[in-house]
């Protein structure tokens, strides 16, 4: 399970004006590995994981990406800002699953799924169309590839946003929270894709408030507080037996 | 038949619910809408006392008649499309481009933009078309180095000064209806594209576009109607549109208010004929945002025929 280093922070720090919201985060995701980052509203989970793909750009620290800085490029000890074109060349790589799908409305679930790979990779129709075919069936979604996504349930448009992110053939998939808009009842057919992919072996860094799924799928889980990792190591052994107090009193609410 | 509309609830038969259970319809004595009928009347009485006012005028409505299909009335309804639709279409462009700067994160072009639209916004459109009439008071020749020389008012014709008149003028109310519409769409359809790999232009063109365009039709729409009707102006810059064209037969055949008339009815038919085409336009870019697109009036027809030949046997 453990291959090579996919994701490295290393004192990542993140301020919007006065508010300081990473506080110096340290940690490493490997390859093939399913990485759970959890912890309350407000801890900076949410942004580290946009972080990753330089949605948000970081204030201080070093963040790179399969050896790769995210956002910069080094010259002897001078950092160098990516131009967009660079930046949206390293998004590429990575694919991010949003809380609220963020699926493209006018366009029918096969069309979001083909978007990415002719527009960015310039792949022929046919190509794009074959995979896309391929991937909604994947996620069980082969009859409905030509609704558009007001037609669908929330699980279904959810199970779209992850068919279009690995259209892209990413090496890395981010997850925010990808459950947490749903209706109860829908969440399980999400967690069973995800479930199927962590199987294949994709590296996946998920934010989540799903411990069941953390706890059965993760390979590790780092609990996040006020902007800082407070505690990390096999998500077994955190959610059954925290060291931490402030860990302690998140999962005696959440369990 | 398959059609999906056949479904709504709506369109099944009286006396059987959604699901399909039988039950009995309500029969009661509606209530009596007295002061309906009143109010009816006096309307209709007033309409009609219009229509006889104007039947009894010093009017010779046979001449309204004959003069519709005038040669130069309809070069003159002619030059009304060509110009209205020249300006909107550089209206667009320049509404585009100019939301597109406002929005940008450069301060310069976001200045220059406002700038701009606080100017053409800001004076009439009348003064604006005498301007740009008498241009070569200011610059006698238009000179490109060389590439291009010529004096201003071979370059400036009537078609020249109205196109740059209203299309500038337009591009100002353009601007801000585009800037809405980019508004409009979430902040999330950026980041989305913007996660897999797309760059701005694309993401700008093949996501935000899209879906502004859904905001941004019907106010365009009304523009144009506007524009079909502000075109009349230009009659001042010497450009014979349809105005023009009707008052000048008018004012030789002293017929002033028939002519007018002529002309009347030729912006209604053109406001309704572009009033279909606004129809069938949000209809387009519609597609997404409702769960099952309104009918078209051709689909009603025809749902509202095939219901109605398959009644009988429904009720059955």
């Amino acid at each position: 399970m453990t291959g090579e280093l996919m994701v490295k922070a290393e004192g990542v720090h993140k301020s919007y004006g006065a508010a300081h919201i990473l506080r110096g985060i340290d940690l490493e995701v490997r390859s093939g590995e399913v990485f759970c980052l959890v912890g309350p509203s407000g801890s900076g989970k949410s942004t580290f994981l946009r972080c990753i793909n330089h949605l948000e750009r970081i204030d201080g620290g070093r963040l790179s990406v399969d050896g790769q800085l995210v956002g910069y490029r080094q010259k002897g000890d001078k950092l160098y800002e990516l131009k967009d074109s660079e930046v949206a060349a390293q998004r590429r790589d990575i694919g991010m699953v949003f809380q609220r799908f963020n699926l493209f409305p006018h366009m029918t679930a096969l069309a979001n799924v083909m978007e990415a790979p002719i527009q960015v990779k310039g792949e022929s129709k046919a190509v794009a169309r074959e995979r896309a075919e391929r991937l909604l069936d994947r996620v069980g979604l082969s009859d409905r590839m030509g609704n558009y996504p007001s037609q669908l349930s929330g699980g279904q448009q959810q199970r779209v946003a992850i068919a279009r992110a690995l259209a892209m053939e990413p090496k890395l998939m981010l997850f925010d929270e990808p459950t947490s808009a749903l209706d109860p009842e829908l969440v399980g057919d999400v967690l069973d894709v995800m479930r199927d992919l962590a199987e294949s072996g994709m590296t996946m860094i998920v934010v989540t408030h799903e411990m069941g799924f953390a706890r059965e799928v993760g390979d590790s889980l780092v609990f996040m507080d006020g902007g800082v990792v407070v505690e990390s190591g096999h998500p077994r052994d955190v959610l059954t037996n925290p060291q931490h107090d402030r860990t302690k009193a998140f999962l005696s609410k959440v369990l | 038949m398959t059609d999906k509309l056949s479904k709504d609830p709506a369109a099944t038969p009286a006396g059987s619910g959604p699901s399909g259970t039988p039950y009995e319809a309500i029969k009661a004595v509606p209530v009596r809408h007295y002061g309906r009928w009143v109010s009816g009347v006096v309307v209709v009485a007033l309409l009609g006392w219009l229509v006889y006012a104007f039947s009894q005028g010093n009017i010779i409505w046979a001449t309204v008649g004959d003069k519709l299909f005038d040669p130069s009335v309809l070069s003159g309804l002619w030059k009304t499309v060509l110009i209205s639709v020249s300006a909107m279409a550089l209206g667009l462009v320049l509404g585009i481009v100019f939301a597109v700067m406002r929005l940008s994160k450069n301060p310069v072009t976001g200045a220059v933009s406002w700038l701009y639209i606080w100017f053409f916004r800001g004076t009439p459109v009348y003064v604006q078309l005498l301007v740009w009439f008498n241009l070569a008071l200011i610059f006698e020749y238009i000179n490109l180095g060389p590439i291009y020389k010529d004096e201003t008012s071979q370059v400036l014709t009537p078609f020249m000064v109205a196109l740059l008149g209203l299309g500038l003028n337009e591009g100002a109310y353009m601007a801000e209806i585009v800037r809405a519409g980019i508004q409009s769409v979430d902040e999330g359809q950026t980041e989305a594209a913007h996660a897999l790999g797309m760059s701005q232009t694309k993401t700008m063109r093949r996501i935000v576009l899209p879906q502004a365009m859904r905001v941004i039709v019907p106010p365009t729409g009304n523009e144009f109607i506007n524009m079909l009707k502000t075109s009349s102006l230009v009659s001042a810059v010497q450009y014979t549109e349809l105005l023009r064209a009707s008052s000048n037969i008018g004012s030789t055949a002293g017929a002033v208010m028939e002519m007018l008339f002529v002309a009347s009815i030729w912006y209604l038919a053109l406001t309704s004929v572009f009033s279909v085409g606004q129809y069938y336009l949000e209809r387009r870019f519609a597609r997404g945002s409702t769960r099952n697109l309104p009918p078209t009036p051709w689909q009603r027809v025809k749902t509202n025929l095939t219901t109605f030949k398959r009644s009988p046997e429904a009720s059955a």
